[in-house]
């Protein structure tokens, strides 16, 4: 706009300074291959504006993702992986982990996430054997959902896998070659507009359209992930009001029966789930903290009312402020994963193995 | 494939000329999966085939100890493409073991939310994934003879579809480029839309809990569905016709492909789409509630139904070891002895599984896979038998057919064949489809109900849309019932996920979760070989498929072994793996890429 003199017909669109990104992108954690599905369905951008270059600017895009590739698999898929990984790849690329990483080094032997076989012995390799290969070539590492992010589900109390976010693997002050952090895009899965717009961001970054993209202490978006769930409820009318829903299926405020909309970062309740579609307490569902680094231990039994819900409705008008400070204090714990998801040889998880061969005592969970 | 083992099975000691090779991850499906084949190019058939799987996550171990009202919460991040599936099934689980009767709304929502589901899940599968197997670049990859004849031949309903030959379907599959490829693809936004509107979001539902939904029921809602809705039926009618010229023109241009991914009829479907009426969620009255579904329960073994009874079905149920890396747990107590009817309950049945994850070396020979090996155990002939479930539609189609019990106005189960009618569209007038019963079950007949029962899925749709209307009308908007969770209590829910049946047994001591299995459809189709020697339905049915590719072992891409386990509908990390029979391996080949490693 400031450009007055621009005249008609002008080049509007610069050349990208790269031509070409590749996407290499792994649903091979330990997850569900619910964030490639969820990106199928986003339409700001879609898939197909990305891969089609239907928006201005963008440097060609290579998508190489299991569910979506035209090859049969094997080898015809696996190439660019092994390209990618021996630097012999054309073109920079943007690494996207999905699932969470599971400790491969608690056991004797197996594996517990695999991708593809190593040409020379025939043994399936490790996605953490990939990431280590693939991470530090990187132009950008993204986290793609809560799995990927900070453990997620699988990496619940109990479980026998040992696994954790991906920044626990790498480290949190992992940086790129081009000094970039890890980026998390969490949500379970990730909400589908989140992810593209944010791959959208990199790739604008990738071709010299952007400056570094910014992100929170947990490495999230801040212009997704800056405020809560509560902030952007239409049902905080009720909340005001302290009228707060006793069952499912009343259009009130959710707080009583488990929503933990105040202390949660995410704008699902601002963007819909799709099309300005859905969501979570704004159609009736409680939100149970999905995008949160807490998720999902520090959010359970998720149908009670969390704690603290009580003290602010009561409080809610004249102590305002009050409640403020408590919300962050809340929200600093939960913006915190649990104890178990790191690396080494011990399984802290509470589960006690007697079968992975290794003799390691566990020891018991803390929260 | 230097790790290739001796195999332990042969399929005799010809000197047939067999080349092994391998995909490794197989992609356009959800989960990881490997193929590894040996194939006899001289006789053009696959030779053999072991099947395995990649990751190993643990849910029935760390849901050990948690609040039971947590479980569907929990399960549904089993699946990225049908989680909602898993959080409907554990919460039909959660109303029996509380003792909850829903309301009917709630059950209306439910049924909504679950039909769209199949609409959309169905619909990005077969024509964005499996799709690409049929599509012109594919066709002109591995059967160039093919593509000449798909250009010279018209399209039977070219006048509904309007794509004139069989090769201009094919091009209009095209990833991405393809126009009908595309359209899918905004389609498959639409539905879920839908599924939104009633469950909040997708793919893991944030309004499901057991009693009921959160959703609010209000005219605006309902009428957001239908409206979309009644555009996804307007496309069914050209889909399905696209869909029968497609596939019939593939039997017409290569005569004996009904051999193609061609096994025994053996086929399990748990049913789907409660009838609030009828179901009460208690145990003893399963059976009645079981067969008032609209998607009928049934085993079928040789074409023939050997029982439509969810008690029945739910104590034959046997999970079997023989591959698998895990302990066995004979020895442990039972958790449960005997059903609420009295009936004894097996210690190799869900209800009294207990999973010990053991990770150790793929070894072909012995154990190579994270996947154990489901049976249905049939008195009449003591055989655990290897069900599949045909990627779901199928399954389901055949068992509403014989049972003849659904009518609802818009679809009719005729005891040969299901009859669905779909009213006029904004362009359209009306149609009846008909789903008859193949006379095979392979690639293409999956592949076939699948597009049938995306027709299926919305017509019952249209049916809970007026019933849930209804209800409005009436002012009964309640959704949800309130419950306690008794101290120790068991229970299990059936449903349908998108590709198959689907299970979860819980038991809950204490107040907590005792032990929790899911049985998702793909355990039941991509297991391997069990305790007794009888291999997974992935490995019967890809050993033995023709191969009717045009490309030789330099060039060959493997496509008519992928249209076989892409038209599982694969949905979980698993593998398939395959070996040489006794005949001296001649050749080991990955996929060819820039001819072939050595
Ligand atoms: S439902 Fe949840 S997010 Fe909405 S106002 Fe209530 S507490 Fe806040
Ligand atoms: S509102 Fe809560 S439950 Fe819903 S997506 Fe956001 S964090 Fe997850």
């Amino acid at each position: 706009m400031a450009e007055t003199t621009a005249p008609y017909g002008r080049k509007t669109q610069k050349e990208p300074a790269v031509k070409e990104v590749h996407v290499l992108w792994s649903p091979d954690g330990l997850g569900c291959d619910g964030d490639t599905i969820a990106v199928t369905a986003a339409t700001q951008p879609s898939i197909e504006d990305i891969i089609m270059g239907a928006i201005p600017g963008l440097p060609k895009v290579h998508l190489h993702n299991r569910v979506l590739d035209y090859s049969q698999g094997g080898d015809e898929y696996m190439k660019v992986w092994h390209a990618a990984a021996e630097g012999r790849l054309d073109a920079p690329f943007v690494l996207v982990i999905e699932g969470s990483i599971p400790n491969e080094d608690i056991k004797a032997e197996g594996y517990w996430a695999a991708m593809g076989n190593d040409p020379r012995t025939g043994e399936p390799i490790t996605l953490n054997t990939w990431i280590d290969r693939l991470a530090p070539k990187a132009f950008a590492v993204v986290a793609a959902g809560t799995c990927a992010a900070y453990g997620g589900i699988h990496a619940m109390a109990g479980n026998p896998t040992g696994c954790m976010g991906l920044a626990d693997y790498l480290g949190w002050d992992f940086r790129t070659q081009t000094g970039l952090p890890i980026v998390n895009v969490p949500g379970c899965p990730v909400q589908p507009d989140n992810m593209t717009e944010t791959l959208l961001y990199l790739l604008y970054e990738a071709a010299g359209l952007a400056p570094m993209i910014p992100l929170d202490e947990q490495l999230r978006p801040t212009w997704l992930f800056g405020k809560t769930v509560h902030e952007g409820c239409d049902r905080a009318g009720y909340y005001e009001q302290a009228d707060f829903a006793r069952e499912y299926g009343s259009p009130k405020c959710l707080v009583k029966v488990g929503c933990w909309g105040p202390v949660v970062n995410c704008n699902v309740t601002k963007r819909g789930w799709m099309g300005g579609i859905g969501g979570c307490p704004n159609v009736g569902g409680i939100c149970i903290a999905c995008t949160m680094p807490g998720f999902p231990d520090k959010f359970m039994p998720f149908m009670d009312e969390p704690p603290g819900a009580s003290i602010s409705s009561l409080a809610i008008g004249a102590y305002g402020r009050v409640i403020r400070g408590l919300r962050a204090m809340t929200n600093d714990t939960v913006n915190k994963e649990p104890k178990w998801r790191h690396r080494g040889r011990d399984l802290t998880t509470g589960y006690h193995p007697s079968t992975y061969g290794n003799g390691s005592a566990a020891t018991p969970a803390r929260r | 494939m230097a790790t290739v083992t001796q195999p332990r099975t042969g399929t005799g000691t010809d000197n047939r000329q067999l080349v092994e090779m391998s995909w490794d991850p197989i992609t356009r499906i959800v989960g990881s999966l490997g193929i590894y084949t040996k194939i006899d190019f001289a006789n053009k058939q696959v030779a053999e085939c072991h099947s395995t799987s990649s990751i190993f996550r643990g849910y029935s171990v760390f849901m050990k100890g948690k609040d039971p009202r947590d479980a569907h919460f929990i399960t549904s991040r089993i699946c990225g493409i049908c989680g909602d599936n898993h959080a409907t099934c554990a919460v039909y689980a959660q109303n029996m073991a509380f003792g909850i009767k829903t309301p009917p709304m709630g059950e209306w929502i439910v049924n909504l939310g679950e039909a769209a589901e199949y609409m959309f899940d169905h619909n990005i599968f077969q024509d964005n994934l499996v799709g690409v197997d049929y599509c012109e670049r594919m066709v002109k990859e591995t059967n160039p003879k093919v593509w000449d004849k798909a250009q010279k031949t018209a399209a039977p309903n070219a006048n509904i579809h309007k794509y004139r030959t069989i090769a201009d379907i094919m091009t209009a599959l095209n990833p991405f480029t393809g126009e009908f490829y595309r359209e899918a693809l905004v389609m498959s936004r639409l539905t879920r839309e839908m599924f939104c509107l009633m469950e909040g979001r997708h793919v893991h539902p944030s309004t499901l809990y057991p009693g009921g939904v959160g959703t609010v029921p209000t005219q605006q809602l309902f009428t957001d569905y239908l409206v979309r809705l009644m555009k996804y039926i307007e496309f069914m009618k050209k889909v399905v016709p696209l869909h029968d010229d497609l596939f019939d023109f593939f039997y017409e241009a290569l005569p004996g492909y009904e051999e193609v991914g061609r096994r025994r009829v053996l086929l399990g479907c748990w049913g789907a789409f409660n009838d609030p009426d009828v179901v009460d969620y208690q145990y003893r009255h399963m059976n009645e509630w079981g067969k008032a579904m609209y998607v009928t329960p049934g085993v079928i073994v040789d074409g023939k139904v050997v029982t439509h009874d969810l008690v029945d079905i739910n104590l034959n149920i046997r999970i079997l070891l023989g591959s698998s890396y895990y302990e066995d747990w004979e020895d442990k107590g039972k958790f449960v002895k005997v059903d609420p009817l009295g009936n004894p309950v097996d210690i190799r049945h869900p209800w009294n599984q207990t999973t010990t994850p053991k990770p150790q070396k793929r070894d072909f020979n012995g154990n190579y896979t994270w996947v154990m090996s489901p049976r249905w155990y049939d008195k009449r002939t003591g055989d655990y038998l290897a069900l599949d479930t045909g990627g779901g539609p199928i399954a389901r189609f055949w068992s509403t057919a014989l049972a003849g019990l659904v009518d609802i106005g818009y679809i009719k189960a005729t005891g040969t064949s299901v009859k669905i009618y779909l009213p006029k569209t904004a362009s359209l007038p009306d149609v009846e489809f008909e789903w008859k019963i193949p006379k095979w079950s392979n690639a293409i007949e999956r592949n076939r109900a699948r597009t049938y029962f995306q027709a299926y899925a919305a017509a019952a749709a249209l049916y809970f849309v007026e019933r849930a209307m209804k209800e409005v009308h009436a002012g009964n908007t309640r959704t949800w019932a309130d419950f306690k969770v008794p101290d120790d209590t068991y229970g299990c829910g059936f449903h349908e996920a998108v590709r198959g049946v689907l299970s979860h047994h819980v038991v809950i001591r204490d107040g907590k979760i005792a032990n929790y299995h899911p049985y998702p459809p793909t355990p039941w189709n991509a297991n391997p070989r069990d305790v007794y020697g009888t291999p997974g339905p992935y490995e019967d049915a890809v050993q033995n498929t023709p191969i009717f590719e045009e490309n030789g072992p330099d060039d060959f891409k493997g496509v008519d072994i992928m249209r076989t386990v892409r038209s599982f509908d694969p949905c979980l990390p698993c593998g398939v793996h395959m070996y040489t029979g006794n005949g001296k391996l001649v050749e080991v080949r990955h996929t060819p890429m820039f001819g072939a490693h050595k």
